[in-house]
């Protein structure tokens, strides 16, 4: 049916001018900051201000302390919950998409009222806490895709097959984990790393309400007092969240095949 | 199944079930057989899922029904009724709804086409891994985007105008409803479209080819076969992309900042300052959002869970 | 002869510079029940997808009833399709399945319901009428899915492979309801299938098809006791191959190993010095060795098969073996393995097989 390949074409003609004139607009608005013609001086505006350098290292390094925290906190309890303790799934399953169904402001402002100055773990108090408070707010930000990834990590490789061949074959629990369980999922768990690390950087709730400086409230500053250049930090969020789906991508790549039909 | 996008993985949720492990004895049967191990290895996990997610929620839901006085009151439920508070909820779902319609229509028109147009394979990877990278393109950069694209000086509004389109002149702004939906439509679309994939996916060829034998015309075939099977998947998708936006605050703040008063910027302005002058009906604002995103979950996982018995 | 019900001419199927089908004819009487039997990838799913109209032959025409319907679209052809995985629709029960293509073609309510009870009762599922396909099992939903198929009343029935994906015992059972069906409505059918035992026991005739070439249709009788090519001859039935020489093709005697043998079936246009293949169906061998005009082949026993009833035994020749299958025979010695042993045939069972020699 000739027409109706025509039609597919058409549709996803007009669905890619939606997504892709957004994109070329904000570059070409990025360019537009000197009156006589295109440059690239907005971006040397953005990477020349002290505060781009700090409040982006500041959400990387918190990016990362969420990615360890993340995993510690979740690559047990989801192996654990594989092997020993099905019947438990289904509640850790759906405590890991709680973060979906309450949205970060609502953390947040849980956060703030729960562990302010007059609690029993007043975290706000110093700089360091808020930091702590801020990291564990990504971490269950994150939380969905972090288990989701690392379980489907788990399930590809069979753990529970792989587990008791292992001790068959003599291992101790803790060889099993570190050196066959851990190497076949480090795929996953890069996975959901990049993925929280998208999230991370680009999050400004929480960090505006925690008033951390970190890059989401920087941008949303610079929006408010500038012209061209929230622009050329809008195709930089771009690319660096491109890259990130692109490590995934790349990752999925080296993913251990299942063997199972 | 493509297993390493866990972002279509995120909407599958717990309907999507692993393999089958047998469990003999109900819940509480493996309580005599724990290991301390186990127990340590699940422990982190517990202790944070309930300090950092379900103590602040429940304590926010608790600090509602708290009058000023710190006595128990319904109070701050009663006064959600105030105008400017319904005007919020009621702009907030008005624009959750808008981009929730459009997006699963035109995510499944997009979708429809890539997967069943008979277009080249590359095409539909290409739509999906950008699907995968839109659908988190949301918050201050894609206000930005959008702002550089149909604000006041943005791109597309100069070249309309260059050939006699004045469109703010004809009454579109972006900071408006109007303009927010279309910013929002920007992730909703491509969430859409991951989440709808699988389900189109597994509409499988003999289906239209047996229509067809019994004279069915293409039409037919998605009037009585096509759209039925769909249906379920889109009413619970529909669902999600409400909650979705509904909880979004960074893109509107950015956009519209508090012209256009949403429940969470609503909600922003009270935590930042205290703007209702009452922590109780902060909170009681919390309680409302949670209480709507969570309808709105819940009916996508049971709507989920019904279609996919049906397709066993 | 009348005229075929269906006419398949010179169809030629191409896949990006890949012939599938390498130009095939085919002639079929109205109410015949025809297998297309051959093994994975033979093409014969792909001309059947032909004759239903999901695929378009790259040449060639199709013509049913005397008309040609090479482009006419599926959904006009009125032929009814019944799929290897069933492909009911999962969001209407058994009724509203059945009732699908009466639907479709505008009937009353009344002629729908009166037709749907008359189709389950058929296929032995009234009562089913408001259950769903996830309800049922594998073999209750390809009777439905037979059921909704014949429903509108076709001119002509396809199966593609229908019995594939159900367990044994189901299959045989359900072989002979479509056989029943079909012989009740005296409709054509074609039925695709890799299973040599249903194309021999379904059907009036059955189309060998082999890399996308037809190797011989013929009854099953013809098939099986006097198969055209190797092809055929290897694919139905267990059949031992042999390679021999013409010594003379006018009084028919052929070398095999050295040992004489005389075929009373011709050497198929062969001339003395030939080298050509023999085949011999294991049913038409006996042991030990027969006078009065039967063919005699000397051997050694190479390998004894016990099967209880039955007793294989593996004769071996100079350079190749066949196999022989005889009755348990327990009051007279068993065959040994190294025992020098005699076979004999009769000169009609000793088949010349077209095509080269090996």
């Amino acid at each position: 049916m000739k027409t109706s390949r025509l039609w597919a074409w058409i549709v996803f003609a007009l669905g890619a001018l939606y997504f892709i004139i957004p994109l070329l607009a904000t570059f070409e608005f990025s360019l537009r900051i000197r009156r006589d013609g295109y440059t690239f001086d907005a971006y040397a505006s953005v990477f020349s201000d002290p505060k781009f350098h700090q409040t982006f290292g500041y959400s990387i390094v918190v990016g990362i302390c969420t990615i360890v925290v993340g995993i510690l906190v979740i690559v047990p309890a989801a192996y654990y919950v594989r092997l020993k303790m099905p019947a438990l799934r289904p509640i850790i399953e759906f405590i890991s998409l709680l973060p979906l169904i309450i949205p970060a402001i609502i953390l947040v402002y849980g956060y703030i009222r729960l562990y302010s100055s007059s609690s029993w773990l007043p975290l706000t108090n110093s700089a360091m806490g808020t930091n702590i408070l801020l990291t564990l707010g990504y971490v269950a930000l994150a939380m969905p895709y972090m288990y989701r990834a690392v379980d489907t990590g788990l399930r590809t490789i069979d753990v529970q097959t792989l587990t008791e061949a292992a001790s068959i074959l003599g291992a101790s629990q803790t060889t099993i984990i570190l050196r066959v369980i851990l190497p076949n999922i480090v795929v996953a768990v890069l996975s959901g790393a990049f993925l929280t690390l998208a999230i991370v950087i680009g999050e400004f709730t929480i960090a505006s309400l925690l008033n951390r400086p970190a890059f989401g409230p920087y941008m949303q500053n610079i929006g408010a007092n500038r012209a061209y250049e929230p622009a050329a930090l809008a195709v930089i969020s771009f690319l660096i969240t491109w890259a990130a789906m692109g490590a995934i991508q790349l990752l999925a790549r080296f993913a251990p095949k299942t063997a199972k039909p | 199944m493509a297993e390493a996008n866990t972002l279509s993985d995120k909407a599958l949720g717990p309907a999507l079930a692993g393999p089958a492990t047998a469990s003999s004895g109900g819940p509480f049967a493996f309580l005599k057989s724990i290991e301390i191990g186990a127990v340590l290895g699940i422990a982190p996990f517990v202790i944070f899922a309930v300090m950092f997610l379900l103590l602040p929620t429940m304590f926010l839901i608790g600090a509602a029904f708290v009058g000023p006085d710190g006595s128990f009151t319904f109070q701050n439920i009663l006064d959600l009724g105030t105008p400017q508070i319904v005007a919020s909820f009621w702009i907030s779902i008005r624009v959750s709804v808008a981009s929730a319609v459009l997006g699963v229509l035109v995510g499944l028109f997009i979708a429809l086409a890539v997967i069943r147009g008979r277009l080249p394979s590359s095409v539909r990877s290409a739509a999906f891994t950008f699907s995968g990278v839109a659908s988190q393109f949301a918050g201050i950069p894609l206000a930005f985007a959008f702002l550089s694209t149909l604000g006041r000086l943005g791109l597309l509004t100069v070249l309309l105008k260059f050939v006699g389109i004045d469109i703010y002149r004809a009454g579109f702004n972006l900071l408006s409803f109007w303009g927010l939906t279309l910013t929002y439509l920007y992730f909703q679309i491509p969430l859409m479209i991951l989440i709808i994939a699988p389900a189109i996916d597994g509409l499988k060829r003999e289906w239209g080819e047996a229509a067809s034998t019994l004279g069915a015309s293409n039409w037919q075939f998605w009037r009585y076969v096509g759209l039925p099977v769909l249906w379920p998947n889109l009413l619970g998708t529909l669902s999600l992309l409400f909650a979705n936006a509904f909880g979004a605050i960074a893109t509107a703040y950015a956009l519209t900042g508090s012209s256009l008063n949403i429940v969470p910027i609503l909600l922003y302005a009270q935590i930042r300052g205290d703007v209702l002058h009452n922590p109780g009906l902060g909170a009681a604002l919390a309680l409302g959002m949670i209480v709507i995103t969570a309808l709105a979950n819940i009916i996508y996982l049971v709507v989920r869970a019904r279609a996919e018995r049906w397709l066993k | 002869m009348s005229e075929p019900f269906l006419r398949i001419e010179k169809i030629v199927k191409t896949f990006k510079n890949n012939t599938v089908i390498h130009g095939v004819d085919m002639a079929f009487d109205k109410g015949e029940f025809i297998s297309f039997l051959g093994p994975s990838g033979c093409g014969k799913t792909t001309i059947l997808r032909m004759i239903a109209g999901f695929e378009r032959p790259t040449t060639g025409s199709i013509v049913v009833d005397g008309k040609d319907i090479t482009d006419l679209p599926p959904n006009q052809r009125n032929f009814g399709m019944v799929f290897q995985a069933y492909a009911l629709f999962p969001n209407m029960n058994v009724f509203d399945n059945v009732a699908f293509g009466l639907k479709i073609a505008g009937r009353s309510r009344e002629q729908i319901a009166a037709r749907v009870d008359e189709m389950l009762k058929l296929i032995g599922l009234s009562g089913f009428e408001k259950r769903y396909p996830f309800e049922l099992s594998g073999g209750q939903q390809q009777r439905v899915a037979l059921a909704r198929a014949l429903a509108p009343s076709p001119r002509m029935l396809l199966l593609d492979e229908p019995l594939s994906a159900l367990d044994a015992k189901i299959r045989v059972s359900l072989r002979d309801e479509i056989r029943a069906v079909q012989r009740a409505l005296g409709i054509t059918t074609i039925f695709v299938t890799h299973d040599q035992e249903e194309a021999l026991s379904m059907s009036d005739r059955i189309c060998v098809l082999n890399a996308g070439r037809i190797e011989q249709i013929g009854t099953p009788f013809e098939i099986y006791n006097f198969p055209k090519t190797r092809f055929v001859a290897s694919f139905v039935g267990t059949l031992n191959i042999l390679n021999a020489k013409v010594a003379d093709a006018a009084t028919g005697r052929l070398l095999i190993e050295g040992q004489e043998i005389v075929t009373a079936r011709g050497t198929n246009g062969r001339a003395t010095g030939d080298a050509l293949a023999v085949a011999l169906r294991p049913e038409a061998l006996s042991l030990g060795r027969a006078n009065g005009g039967s063919n005699n082949l000397d051997g050694t026993i190479d390998e004894v098969h016990f099967l209880g009833a039955v007793v294989r035994i593996r004769v071996r020749f100079k350079d190749s073996a066949i196999s022989l299958d005889t009755f348990n025979r327990p009051h007279a010695a068993p065959p040994e393995r190294g025992q020098p042993i005699t076979v004999n045939f009769g000169r009609e069972d000793i088949l010349v097989l077209e095509g080269p020699a090996h």
